[in-house]
C-alpha cells in the first residue's frame, strides 16, 4: 500500500469527470426525463380527453337516431293521415261526379222524354188531323187550325 | 501468472497484486533483472519498476499506469455512454440502454432529493459519478483474473510486465475519490457556516465550551475518518474479493490433480463472482450514500 502520485492523478480526474457530468450529461438527461414525463402525462390525459368525447358521440349518435326515428315516425304518420285524406277528397269527389254524372243523366232522359213527348204529340196531331181529315173527307187547313192543333197537342 | 521458473503460490499472488508503476529512479540505484544481472544506474531515469522493492523507491511521483489507466478509461465509459443518451434524440418510448441509464439518474437523484436537506446541482452529478464510476471500476473485478494480466503480458512481450486491472483495489484510486469528497466537505461546511461556524462546530461540540480540546480531538477525528472510512472500505473490500479469487486460482490447481484443479477453480470462482455482483454494486452504492450522506451534513447547521 504505497501511495503515489496516482492520488493525485485520480483526484484530478474524478474532478474533471464530475464536472463534466454536471455540465454536459446530468441536467440534460433529468431535462430528457422531465420533458417525458410532461408529454406522457399529456398523452394520457388526451386519451382520457379522447376516451370522454368518444363516449359523449356514442351519447350523441344514440340522440340523434332516436330524434331521426321519431322524425321517421311522425312523418310516417302524417303521410298516412295525409294519404287518408286523399282518399277520403278522391272518394268525395267522385261520389259528387257521379251524382252530377247522374243528374246530367237524368235531365237528359228527361228532355228526351219531353222530346219524344213532344214529337208524340205532335204525331198524335198530325193524326188526329189525318184522322179528323179522312174522318172530314177534305182537307183542314193547317194554318187555319194551327191554333187549335197546338192546343190540342198541349193538352196530350 | 508470473511465468517465470519457480511459480509459487505466494509469488503468484504477490505479482497479481503489484501495480505497473512508472516513475523515477536516482542516480546510483542498483537495478536486478530477472535473471538476477544487476546495474547500477549512472544518472537518475524515468522508468517501468521491475519489482516490488524498485516501485517503494521511485517514491511519491511515480504513477500506477495500470490503474490509472483503467480508472480513465472506465470513467470515459462512463461519460461517453451517459452523453449519448443525453444527447440522443428523442423518438417516442425510450428502449434497452436509454431506460438503463434513466434507471441509474433516477435512482441517484431519489436518493439525492431524499438526503439532501439543501438544493445543490452538485451532488447529483457527483452522485451519479461516483456510483456509475465506482460500480465500473469494481466490475473489473468480475474479469477472470488472468485474462486482462496475460494479455497485457503478451502485448508487452514481457511475462514480468505488472498488471493490476481493478482500479478500486489501489488505495490510491480509492482515496483520490475519497479526499475529492473530503475537500468538497471542507469547502461546502465553510461556505454554508462561515470559518468561524465550521470551526465552531469542531470545537463546542458535542460538550460545550469548556471541554475545547477533547471536542476538537472527538470532531477532528470524525472529521477525518469520513475520507479514510470511504476509501479503506472501498479498497478493503474490493482488495479482499480480488485476493479471493487469486487464492482459489492457486491454491486449487496447486493442490489437486490439473483437471479436477481446474474444474473446480472454476465452479469456485463462478460462485464467488455470482457473490461478488453483490460487493460490486453494494459498495458502490455505499460509496454514493455516504458522499450524499456527508455533504448533506456539510450544509447543515448542527
Amino acid at each position: 500500500m504505497n501511495f503515489n502520485a496516482t492520488l493525485i492523478g485520480q483526484l484530478v480526474t474524478f474532478a474533471i469527470f464530475v464536472w463534466f457530468t454536471m455540465k454536459f450529461v446530468w441536467p440534460l438527461l433529468l431535462k430528457q426525463m422531465e420533458e417525458r414525463e410532461a408529454r406522457i402525462a399529456d398523452g394520457l390525459a388526451a386519451a382520457e380527453e379522447g376516451q370522454k368525447k368518444l363516449a359523449q358521440a356514442q351519447q350523441d349518435s344514440v340522440d340523434e337516431i332516436n330524434k331521426g326515428k321519431e322524425k321517421a315516425a311522425t312523418i310516417i304518420s302524417q303521410a298516412q293521415k295525409r294519404g287518408d285524406e286523399i282518399v277520403e277528397e278522391a272518394k268525395e269527389s267522385a261520389k259528387r261526379e257521379s251524382e252530377r254524372i247522374k243528374e246530367q243523366a237524368f235531365s237528359e232522359i228527361e228532355q228526351e222524354k219531353e222530346k219524344a213527348r213532344q214529337d208524340l204529340r205532335n204525331q198524335v196531331a198530325t193524326l188526329a188531323v189525318a184522322g179528323a181529315q179522312q174522318i172530314l173527307m177534305r182537307e183542314v187547313d193547317q194554318n187555319a187550325h194551327n191554333e187549335v192543333l197546338s192546343k190540342i197537342s198541349q193538352q196530350l | 501468472m508470473a511465468g517465470g521458473t519457480e511459480l509459487t503460490s505466494n509469488s503468484y499472488i504477490q505479482h497479481h497484486l503489484q501495480n505497473l508503476v512508472f516513475g523515477q529512479l536516482p542516480a546510483g540505484y542498483e537495478r536486478v533483472d530477472a535473471e538476477g544481472h544487476s546495474h547500477v544506474l549512472d544518472h537518475a531515469e524515468w522508468t517501468i519498476a521491475h519489482s516490488p522493492q524498485e516501485a517503494v523507491d521511485m517514491g511519491f511521483w511515480a504513477i500506477n499506469l495500470d490503474t490509472m489507466g483503467w480508472s480513465i478509461f472506465l470513467g470515459l465509459i462512463f461519460l461517453f455512454f451517459f452523453r449519448r443518451v443525453a444527447t440522443a434524440k428523442q423518438t417516442g418510448a425510450p428502449s434497452g440502454f436509454t431506460n438503463l441509464v434513466e434507471m441509474i439518474v433516477e435512482f441517484v437523484n431519489k436518493n439525492v432529493n431524499d438526503i439532501m436537506s439543501v438544493k445543490n446541482p452538485l451532488i447529483g452529478p457527483l452522485a451519479l459519478t461516483i456510483f456509475v464510476w465506482v460500480t465500473l471500476m469494481n466490475t473489473m473485478d468480475i474479469v477472470p483474473v488472468d485474462l486482462l494480466p496475460l494479455t497485457a503480458q503478451f502485448i508487452a512481450g514481457d511475462p514480468h510486465f505488472y498488471f493490476k486491472v481493478v482500479p478500486t483495489t489501489d488505495p490510491n484510486i480509492t482515496f483520490g475519490l475519497s479526499i475529492g469528497v473530503f475537500i468538497l466537505i471542507i469547502y461546502y461546511s465553510i461556505k454554508m457556516k462561515g470559518v468561524g461556524g465550521f470551526l465552531g462546530e469542531l470545537a463546542f461540540q458535542p460538550f460545550g465550551k469548556y471541554m475545547v480540546p477533547f471536542n476538537l480531538l472527538l470532531e477532528g477525528i470524525a472529521l477525518i475518518a469520513k475520507p479514510v472510512s470511504l476509501a479503506l472500505r472501498l479498497f478493503g473490500n474490493l482488495y479482499a474479493g480480488e485476493l479471493i479469487f487469486l487464492l482459489i486460482a492457486t491454491l486449487l490447481g496447486a493442490a489437486l490433480p490439473f483437471f479436477i484443479g481446474s474444474f473446480l477453480g472454476g465452479v469456485l470462482q463462478f460462485v464467488w463472482a455470482v457473490f461478488h455482483i453483490l460487493v460490486v454494486l453494494l459498495q458502490a452504492f455505499i460509496f454514493m450514500m455516504l458522499t450524499i450522506v456527508y455533504l448533506s451534513m456539510a450544509h447543515e447547521h448542527h
